[in-house]
């Protein structure tokens, strides 16, 4: 191969990267951060061990006590950040354990998929150490005997650096047998996935592990009661995971403090941003930072470019305006204004963006990344792209936006099996709310008898 | 776990496939990470793939021997999946990202310069059976968008400008 072509592979080649110096990241503002490199090179173990590393086990196996982790938890309110922002320390008092009940599984969901989201591989590639600490606190805290990184497949570079970091954790003693003299054993496996969307549903990532299918599973009985083979298992986000070091270190008061008077959720967040910025990029910054510091941030939208809407944390989180800059983003706000925080990932819709087309563009990935367990998601979104497809080609039929309306409404929350259609029902029902006449100028047809083909089998 | 004895019967699918004895380790290896044998079959689909580029029919039957499950259940997950191709693909792969991020910062313009390089549209390989070209979803690289993917590595952002000399470093 020419220099040349190598070197426009490597020029081209993408990197996981913050946009904050070393210099900006302190242990006591950014646990999660802190210890990254400016040169973006992997905090491998010693380097890690330097810099605290393992602290938070050492201190948690001295003191014995996994019902005070959960209790430190659950005061600490860490939040989920895989999308749902249920609290850590609830869900782990909830898992069984103890009596009769075998040793379960600690997960941890990297699956990292939702369109706008690039956080978890941040913290695997350059910090997979932390990951680590979190989860083996994690089984501690749970009782689970084994732990499995669900990764996606894609995620070639997370998985390498994953493997070795275990590697160099066991030979340490972090992991395996007798952790540290401590009598107590745990160790991980990376389980990398072979693509689907739905794989991050808690409970099809338990079905994918299992070696099946990834369709979901009937909640209750919930993963804490009843997960892989039958066993009590925690699923937990990767940056769910790497915040609980730093609390167990520094308490939940502490936590609670990182996000100052902005919000009553506590801890700091991985935010970010994509779309056309002048500098799409990811930050660790307090719970309850606002859209419009995060877009400051990334220099505000590119060139000339007007901010028309964004959504907040993924495609499955609903739209939000500009007048909507100022709102912190933790979970309660961003839900009272009819959206979600989702994952904390911004995505930015300019003036010129036809919402029609971006709605297509978002259907035609959540039709395409149905399970096809239950009907209103398996044909009501392929429906829903067909609608979409006519209305962006001005060729709609009076009554589609109605239809429209009605196949959202259909994907809402407890209608189905998973929370995969309520995803795919949210941007579009405030993409109608707020955009409804960039609809209503893509109809220009009567409504025709019916539509011959209403459910386009395998177009999507 | 129990010591595997050495494995002497070889394992045959159906038409007269014949499982690589270092791919049947392999997937033995990847066993015993697992309570039952059958959490590996993602796996080993991926292990044959890597030999051979894509899953062959009779590939199925034989990892259902090494995993002691029926086919049909390997050929559910072997379907079910985005990344395993169950016919030949060229010998790389672009999967090139469609979500929202990249349709934001021309995600369009890239897959049109795509298909008119290549000359082939989604799920097609080029005639000299180099490239295939798929979609994915948001390949986490967001910052870096509209990004792609050519085997195991990841690029973005990426202009239609870009892509001759891109593609050229996959002969
Ligand atoms: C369709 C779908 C996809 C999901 N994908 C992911 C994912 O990729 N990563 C993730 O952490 N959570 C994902 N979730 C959320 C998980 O089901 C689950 O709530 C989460 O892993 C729990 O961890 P947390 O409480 O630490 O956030 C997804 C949910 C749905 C419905
Ligand atoms: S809502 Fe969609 S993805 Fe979820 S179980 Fe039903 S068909 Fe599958
Ligand atoms: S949307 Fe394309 S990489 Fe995220």
């Amino acid at each position: 191969m020419s220099q040349s072509v190598s070197s426009q592979r490597n020029s081209l080649r993408y990197r996981s990267r913050l946009l904050q110096p070393e210099a900006e990241r302190r242990p006591d503002t950014h646990p999660l951060t802190w210890r990254l490199r400016d040169d973006g090179e992997v905090v491998w173990l010693e380097e890690y061990l330097r810099k605290d590393g393992y602290q938070s086990v050492r201190k948690a196996l001295d003191e014995g006590d996994p019902q005070a982790i959960i209790a430190t938890m659950k005061e600490a309110n860490v939040r989920g950040r895989g999308g749902a922002g249920f609290s850590a320390g609830l869900k782990w008092s909830l898992t069984l354990q103890g009596g009769e009940m075998p040793r379960g599984y600690m997960i941890c969901n990297a699956d990292e998929m939702e369109p706008g989201t690039f956080k978890d591989r941040l913290l695997m590639e350059q910090q997979p150490h932390l990951l680590i600490e979190g989860m083996i606190l994690g089984a501690l805290a749970n009782n689970s005997f084994y732990g499995y990184v669900f990764l996606r497949g894609e995620y070639v570079e997370s998985a390498r650096v994953l493997n070795r970091a275990l590697e160099e954790a066991r030979k340490a003693g972090w992991l395996g047998a007798d952790i540290n003299g401590s009598g107590f054993d745990f160790d991980i496996a990376v389980h990398t996935g072979a693509g689907r969307y739905i794989c991050g549903e808690e409970t099809a990532l338990i079905n994918s592990l299992e070696g099946r299918r990834a369709n979901p599973r009937a909640k209750p009985p919930f993963p804490g009661q009843s997960g892989a083979w039958g066993k009590p298992s925690v699923v937990n986000n990767v940056e769910t995971l790497c915040n609980v070091p730093a609390v167990i270190l520094n308490g939940a008061d502490w936590y609670q403090a990182l996000s100052g008077d902005r919000t009553d959720d506590g801890g700091s967040k991985l935010y970010g941003i994509s779309g056309p910025v002048e500098k799409p990029g990811l930050w660790e910054l307090p719970m309850g930072t606002t859209g419009g510091e995060i877009l400051d941030r990334a220099g505000g939208m590119r060139g000339n470019r007007q901010l028309k809407a964004w959504l907040p944390g993924g495609a499955s989180t609903g739209f939000l305006l500009p007048e909507h800059l100022d709102l912190p983003l933790d979970f309660d706000t961003v839900g009272k204004e009819g959206s979600r925080l989702g994952t904390g990932l911004l995505a930015m819709a300019p003036q010129e963006q036809s919402m029609v087309a971006l709605m297509r563009n978002l259907e035609e990935f959540f039709a395409r990344e149905s399970c096809g367990w239950c009907t209103p998601c398996r044909d009501g979104l392929p429906w829903t792209v067909k609608l979409l497809r006519a209305l962006e080609l001005g060729q709609g039929e009076t009554g589609d936006i109605e239809l429209l309306d009605k196949l959202a409404a259909d994907c809402g929350p407890g209608l189905t099996f998973c929370a995969h259609a309520p995803g795919a029902a949210m941007p579009l029902q405030t993409a109608l709310k707020h955009f409804r006449h960039e609809f209503e100028q893509g109809v220009s047809k009567p409504r025709g008898k019916a539509h011959q083909d209403p459910i386009p089998v395998g177009e999507v | 776990m129990m010591a595997t004895t050495p494995q002497t019967t070889r394992i045959i699918g159906s038409d007269g496939f014949e499982l690589h004895p270092a791919d049947e380790t392999a997937m033995r290896k990847e066993m015993a990470h697992y309570e039952q044998p059958q959490a590996a079959c993602i796996e080993a689909l991926k292990i044959v793939q890597r030999r051979y580029g894509w899953v062959p029919d009779g590939a199925i039957g034989a990892i259902a021997r090494v995993l002691g499950i029926g086919p049909a259940a390997v050929e559910g997950v072997a379907t079910f999946y985005s990344l395993i191709f169950r016919q030949p693909v060229g010998r790389h792969v672009v999967l090139v990202c469609d979500s929202s991020s990249c349709f934001l910062t021309g995600f369009d313009e890239l897959k049109q310069a795509l298909v008119s390089q290549l000359g082939i549209d989604y799920g097609q390989t080029t005639e000299d059976a180099r490239f295939t070209l798929l979609p994915v979803c948001c390949l986490g690289a967001c910052d870096g968008a509209p990004a792609l993917m050519i085997d195991d590595d990841t690029y973005g952002p990426v202009s239609p400008d870009d892509l001759p000399g891109l593609l050229e470093g996959y002969p």
